[in-house]
């Protein structure tokens, strides 16, 4: 095997013991890399029925195929945990430099397990891992931390994965950022948190052999200079945000938390006014050849020096959806909440149901401690932001997420907290968007737009938005199982439109890396067989068909107005979408899989562990 | 010490189009070592803060100060191309010409302990390959004349694109 080394660093961060676990290449021909890898890991060593924010639960970070080689837009990592926002899988990816130096120093996976009694660093210095104080930087921002630990260090070519305060003070979304990337999502921050990691810093020295070296940079020239034409233009001149006009246009832009689809403000929080007036320059992650991540800069005001690479997610979040109509504020509350370390979708949707709270009478100003959370108030946003990472009056609360939030403060303020199993909510307001709708619903990680792409096939006229009608099915699982193979090698997303032949020209590229033979149909099998291995830990976890769900507003509220309006996903709807989506899943009725099916995809071990009668309602094949 | 009057060419990189992929480091050493290094690249990125970033390499210098410091000679000019040529027979790792050069763009192998220079990929007909391979085309081949008229150009393109904003 190349590329990979088929070692795994398990540490117990209760006794600072660690282990090799030594992986055969058949588990990388099932799990690939990346989100598979991880999930598999998360499977395998969190136990069940874990605290996710207990010793039990473990935080397991897997490296992707093509890290290190030419391969362009191939870098990410996985990190994959039981969430504390969800209690189910929590999946993440996040770029940059990390996944290539975890591989150079010579590990496929690494994961934590157990609890610290003091906060520490880990520094895994090839095969030596070592234990620091990290008492001198607590407290310190997420990005910040990391520059004062490689000074602290003294190689630049150490690279780190840190928390901020939101993760030392378990906020449930927090975030894990390695050099201004993060891994954003369900709350990853809170797990590395938990264990008392404030980082871990990496510093590989082993060179990367692959199978076929020659072979495989002359299949990566042409691929890089693919990745300049047509297939990534948006990503290389707007960046994620060109979004906001498009979605605003066909009123899908979630605006004063999905309580509306259009924002008489996009123009000026848009991709296009981000690029006349704020942006310096795109910035790419290693080996990516794309550079999607558009740096604005605030030039003058009160938010002068505020500086992010911004996307589409967090710029509704924090944006539109706060009521917030200028990028200034747009861009200080990102670079907030990146350097606090929370995942700014999660923290932006939090904060705009806190916002109508308060303007529904539900939190008065003594809750908030005297602001004013009006929507629009960039000011009060600012602050809570502040707050929540630091868990400070209001932000206690707001902390835990708006699904635990709503049901403390109850008030109906539940109606409206934009959650799915636990998880706020995506840029795309599904009640005109009635395929995603069920993409979002059966979410094993919660409502993702990168895990169920679903929403093209709405927005491209695939399926008619505005109705639901069975049938739907096998193409949004289609869909799914290709984001997940994108997930598990990894390749990141906006490498899609760059192939012929996607399974034939990929799995050579796996081949020519690893030398794990892997036939294109061996390559698309992955999807299935991790969306069902995600499924399986939720199914382990308690999960049932009542967590399928969208937020009562989805559900209940008619869009008021635009080219959306009258617009929602009634129960029938969402009962028939799921229906279709089991079915082309081959689960029962109930949402479970049966175990032939699990067999089939080579899961059988799990099958036999879990037992018939856990995992199979009645073997319905 | 007499002024040279040759201009080599070299692998330049402008800032302004450079992301910070490393695509050029990997390539070099692949070409190089035949395996994925970035310590190995005779070609390196460096990322100060968030947005700015360069690759730098042997700039082929005039009065080369690196080959002024060696202690044993293993340092020479090429006369076809200017490249640094060095003498793994002479050369013993001791890393003073590292320390002359004010640009780090000379690798110590970690290895084999011995320097290493930028060689245009001199045995590559299609030239350096880090050119060949970078996505944004920020890495090119110049003489300083040639930078020059680069930065000139550039300039009045930003003089004319101030005029044209202000109409």
């Amino acid at each position: 095997m190349y590329a990979y080394t088929g070692k795994i660093l398990h540490v117990d961060m209760t006794t600072q013991a660690k282990r090799v676990q030594q992986v055969e290449p058949e588990f990388y021909k099932l799990y690939l890399g990346g989100v598979g890898l991880a999930s598999r890991l998360a499977y395998d060593n969190v136990t069940p029925g874990a605290d996710p924010l207990g010793p039990d639960n473990a935080l397991c970070f897997a490296c992707s195929a093509f890290a290190g080689t030419t391969v362009p837009v191939g870098t990410k990592h996985g990190v994959a945990s039981k969430s504390p926002l969800t209690g189910f899988i929590g999946d993440s990816l996040s770029g940059s430099h990390w996944s290539e130096m975890m591989r150079r120093a010579g590990w496929d996976g690494l994961v934590f397990k157990g609890q610290s009694p003091h906060w520490v660093i880990v520094f895994i210095d090839d095969d030596d891992v070592r234990f620091l104080d990290a008492t001198p930087y607590m407290g310190m921002g997420a990005v910040e931390v990391q520059g004062k630990l490689r000074d602290r260090l003294g190689d630049e070519n150490i690279r780190i994965s840190a928390i901020g305060p939101a993760g030392e003070n378990l906020v449930r979304f927090a975030s894990i950022d390695n050099d201004g990337r993060q891994v954003g999502r369900t709350g990853n921050g809170a797990v590395m948190g938990s264990k008392r990691i404030k980082a871990i810093a990496v510093r590989g020295t082993k060179p990367v052999r692959v199978a076929d070296r020659q072979g495989l940079m002359e299949k990566s020239l042409p691929l890089i200079k693919t990745t300049q034409g047509p297939g990534t233009l948006k990503y290389r001149t707007l960046g994620t945000p060109a979004n906001v006009l498009n979605m605003n246009a066909i009123g899908v832009l979630p605006t004063r938390n999905f309580s509306e689809t259009v924002f008489e403000h996009a123009e000026t929080i848009s991709g296009e006014y981000l690029r006349d007036h704020f942006r310096v320059k795109a910035v790419s992650c290693s080996g990516c050849s794309i550079a999607c991540e558009q740096w604005g800069v605030v030039r003058d005001g009160k938010y002068k020096g505020a500086k992010i690479g911004l996307d589409y997610e967090p710029l509704f979040a924090v944006g539109s959806n706060c009521g917030i109509g200028t990028l200034p504020p747009i861009i200080k509350l990102v670079e907030m909440a990146d350097e606090l370390g929370m995942d700014a979708m999660s923290a932006g949707v939090v904060i705009s149901w806190a916002m109508e709270c308060y303007e529904k009478g539900l939190l008065t100003k003594e809750d908030t401690g005297g602001l004013e959370l009006n929507f629009g108030n960039d000011d009060a946003a600012v602050a809570v932001m502040e707050m929540m990472a630091h868990r400070e009056g209001l932000g206690d609360m707001l902390a835990e997420g708006v699904k635990r939030a709503s049901e403390k403060l109850g008030k109906g303020s539940e109606h409206f907290a934009m959650h799915s199993k636990g998880m706020e909510l995506p840029g795309y307001d599904v009640r005109s968007l009635k395929t995603f709708a069920m993409g979002l619903a059966v979410g094993t990680r919660g409502p993702c737009h990168n895990r169920s792409l679903a929403y093209e096939l709405d927005i491209k006229g695939v399926f008619d938005r505005f109705t639901a009608e069975p049938g739907r099915g096998p193409l949004v699982v289609e869909n799914e199982n290709f984001a997940c193979v994108l997930d598990c090698l990894v390749l990141c997303k906006f490498l899609r439109n760059c192939f012929d032949d996607f399974n034939t020209e990929v799995a050579e590229l796996y081949t020519m890396t690893t030398g794990i033979e892997l036939t294109p149909e061996e390559l698309a099998e992955v999807g299935d067989r991790v969306c069902n291995l995600k499924k399986a830990f939720n199914i382990r976890e308690g999960w049932t068909r009542a967590d399928d769900s969208l937020p009562p507003r989805a559900m209940q509220d008619p869009i008021p107005s635009g080219p959306a309006k009258g617009s929602f996903v009634s129960q029938e709807e969402l009962d028939l979408l799921i229906d279709d989506y089991y079915q082309a899943r081959g689960w029962t009725e109930e949402g479970m899989i049966p175990r032939a099916k699990l067999i089939e995809l080579g899961l059988g071990d799990i099958a036999d562990e879990i037992g018939e009668d856990a995992v199979v309602a009645d073997a319905a094949v | 010490m007499t002024i040279t009057q040759i201009a080599y060419e070299h692998v330049i990189c402008d800032p302004a189009e450079c992301t910070g992929c490393r695509i050029c480091e990997y390539v070099c050493s692949a070409n190089k070592h035949n395996v994925f290094d970035a310590n190995l690249s005779r070609i390196r990125v460096v990322r100060i803060e968030p947005v700015t970033m360069t690759a730098i390499t042997c700039r082929l210098c005039a009065d080369a100060p690196c080959i002024l410091a060696c202690p044993r000679d293993a340092l020479t000019r090429s006369e076809e191309n200017g490249i640094i040529l060095v003498d793994d027979t002479k050369c013993d790792g001791c890393g003073w010409c590292v320390e002359a050069c004010d640009f780090g763009a000379i690798v110590l192998n970690p290895s084999s302990r011995l320097a290493e220079i930028c060689d245009l990929c001199a045995d590559n007909e299609d030239g350096p390959q880090c050119v060949v391979y970078c996505p944004k085309e920020a890495l090119s081949l110049a003489t300083p004349e040639v930078l020059r008229q680069k930065s000139r150009r550039k300039v009045v393109q930003r003089l004319f694109e101030e005029l044209m904003d202000n109409e």
